[in-house]
């Protein structure tokens, strides 16, 4: 298997606490672009951003149009849009409807990014109170993409990591504290 | 060949048919919003595939209407980014007060729930009856709407609290009468609006603005198109004259952006740079 370029982690209830738990076991020397789509009803991402901060080795960034996805930098999309990422690497914002009730929205940044990476990209779905990220999930696989699922029983919300399984299954389904090892070992060389 | 290289063959052929067919150019937009939207639009058609859509845009020209909606989405809100209207009204209508006749250009209306809130911040900063608002956009139904003011009262909470976070000192209400489920602006707030159609990819300076306000339309734009509307928005600004964009759009990409100097960067707020000769230089 090809060493993945990116991770594209989507998460909703619950998914802050999951986020430094997953982000605080990453290794500092990843190179792939970690990108992350959490529900929020914030409006600016700022605090969750200095949270994130505080446990995860890598940087993190909120993503901004245009701009490309780097490698070994975690990548946060902004309240109030979609995050799509382009066929060359480059983040592009919408400002369409919400989809499966939420902006940014897991599919839509799974979709994209399936496209994009391919099957050089690993999708992470976290804890969640809805069913947002399982018809993404069902194309990064279709793209040859890795699928990594929370075990819904070890999630503080069962309903999104068990619609992903449902929907598109999963190459792994491990409890919380066992992803990052994992991503720490299908990134690493 | 594989499924999504066929898909986007399939979409830029379609884009090629739009072009040809009825004028409309969506070449220059960044490929995946568009092939999201293009997508959507096959199968709001019932179409299976996209090559499917292509035919029926050719064949049915009654369809353009909501092709073009399809294509554009034009979602919006009443004093969305409350603290970007706030700083309209504190900050750069004062400045506007100055000028014997205002000239404001909102470039991508949507349904006018903008042309509506900048209606309101002018009339309650006592400078509405000396100002134009053009309001324009690709779309022909979306003016339609627009012009016609008429929102589901579902949106009206959220967009009333929008507007006391903006500094309103009135209730949203008092603009507005609400039916069973609708709720209708003031027809009054839009006497001195003029709906127009007006692409951004294609069609030229058209008046002489104070401030244009332009947010979350250029984030559908690759880079030569935004490029293209900021040199617009540039020579249709007067001298010193103001632009609002989205909150998270980026121009460091853009070689006009050096045309346009921060003045209140956190809100995208941005004036015509001194070395720039405008049109009223
Ligand atoms: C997402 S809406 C933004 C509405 C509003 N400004 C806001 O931020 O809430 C984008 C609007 O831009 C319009 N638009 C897209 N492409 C355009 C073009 N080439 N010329 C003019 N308007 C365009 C669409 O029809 C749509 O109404």
């Amino acid at each position: 298997m090809m060493t993945p370029a990116a991770i594209a982690i989507g998460c909703s209830a619950g998914g802050v606490d999951a986020l430094q738990v997953l982000l605080g076991g990453l290794a500092p020397g990843l190179r792939q672009a970690v990108l992350v789509c959490c529900h929020s009803r914030s409006e600016t991402t700022e605090i969750f951003r200095r949270v994130l901060e505080r446990v995860s080795a890598l940087p993190i960034a909120e993503a901004v149009e245009r701009d490309v996805a780097h490698p070994g930098v975690v990548h946060v999309a902004p309240s109030g849009y979609h995050l799509l990422v382009e066929s060359d690497l480059h983040f592009a914002l919408s400002a369409d409807p919400r989809v499966n009730y939420a902006r940014p929205s897991i599919d839509v940044l799974f979709n994209s990014a399936a496209e994009a990476w391919g099957d050089r990209l690993i999708g992470v779905v976290l804890t969640g109170a809805n069913a947002d990220g399982a018809a993404g999930l069902r194309r990064i696989r279709q793209f040859g993409g890795t699928a990594v699922v929370q075990s819904p029983a070890d999630a503080e919300a069962a309903a999104m990591p068990q619609a992903a399984l449902d929907v598109a299954g999963a190459d792994y389904c491990v409890p919380l504290l066992d992803i990052a090892p994992l991503l720490n070992r299908l990134c690493l060389p | 060949m594989d499924a999504p290289e066929l898909e986007g063959i399939e979409v830029d052929v379609f884009v090629q048919a739009l072009q040809k067919r009825h004028g409309y150019d969506f070449s220059q937009y960044a490929p995946a919003s568009l092939k999201r939207r293009v997508r959507q639009l096959a199968s709001q058609f019932q179409c299976k595939t996209i090559s499917h859509l292509t035919e029926r845009m050719l064949h049915e020209p009654e369809l353009l209407p909501r092709v073009l909606e399809g294509l554009t989405v034009p979602a919006s809100d009443m004093f969305r980014d409350p603290a970007v209207f706030r700083t309209l009204r504190e900050n750069i209508l004062p400045l506007l007060a100055s000028y014997p006749h205002i000239n404001i250009w909102q470039a991508g209306c949507a349904h006018g729930q903008e042309v509506y809130s900048l209606a309101i911040l002018l009339e309650e900063a006592g400078l509405y009856e000396r100002t134009q608002i053009f309001a324009t956009d690709l779309s022909d139904r979306a003016l339609q709407h627009a012009s016609e003011g008429i929102y589901p009262v579902k949106d009206a909470q959220q967009w009333s609290r929008n507007y006391q976070a903006s500094g309103g000192g009135q209730s949203l209400a008092d603009y507005c009468s609400a039916g069973y489920n609708l709720i209708k602006l003031n027809q009054r707030l839009r006497r001195n609006v003029t709906f127009a159609m007006h692409n951004l990819a294609t069609d030229g300076v058209f008046c002489e603005a104070h401030l244009i306000l332009c947010r979350n339309v250029l984030i559908y734009f690759s880079n030569s198109l935004q490029d293209r509307a900021l040199s617009l928005f540039r020579d249709s600004l007067v001298r010193s004259g103001f632009l609002c964009l989205g909150l998270r759009e980026n121009l460091e990409l853009a070689s006009t952006a050096r045309d346009f100097a921060p003045f209140i960067e956190p809100m995208r707020i941005y004036r015509v740079a001194s070395h720039v000769e405008t049109l009223s230089a």
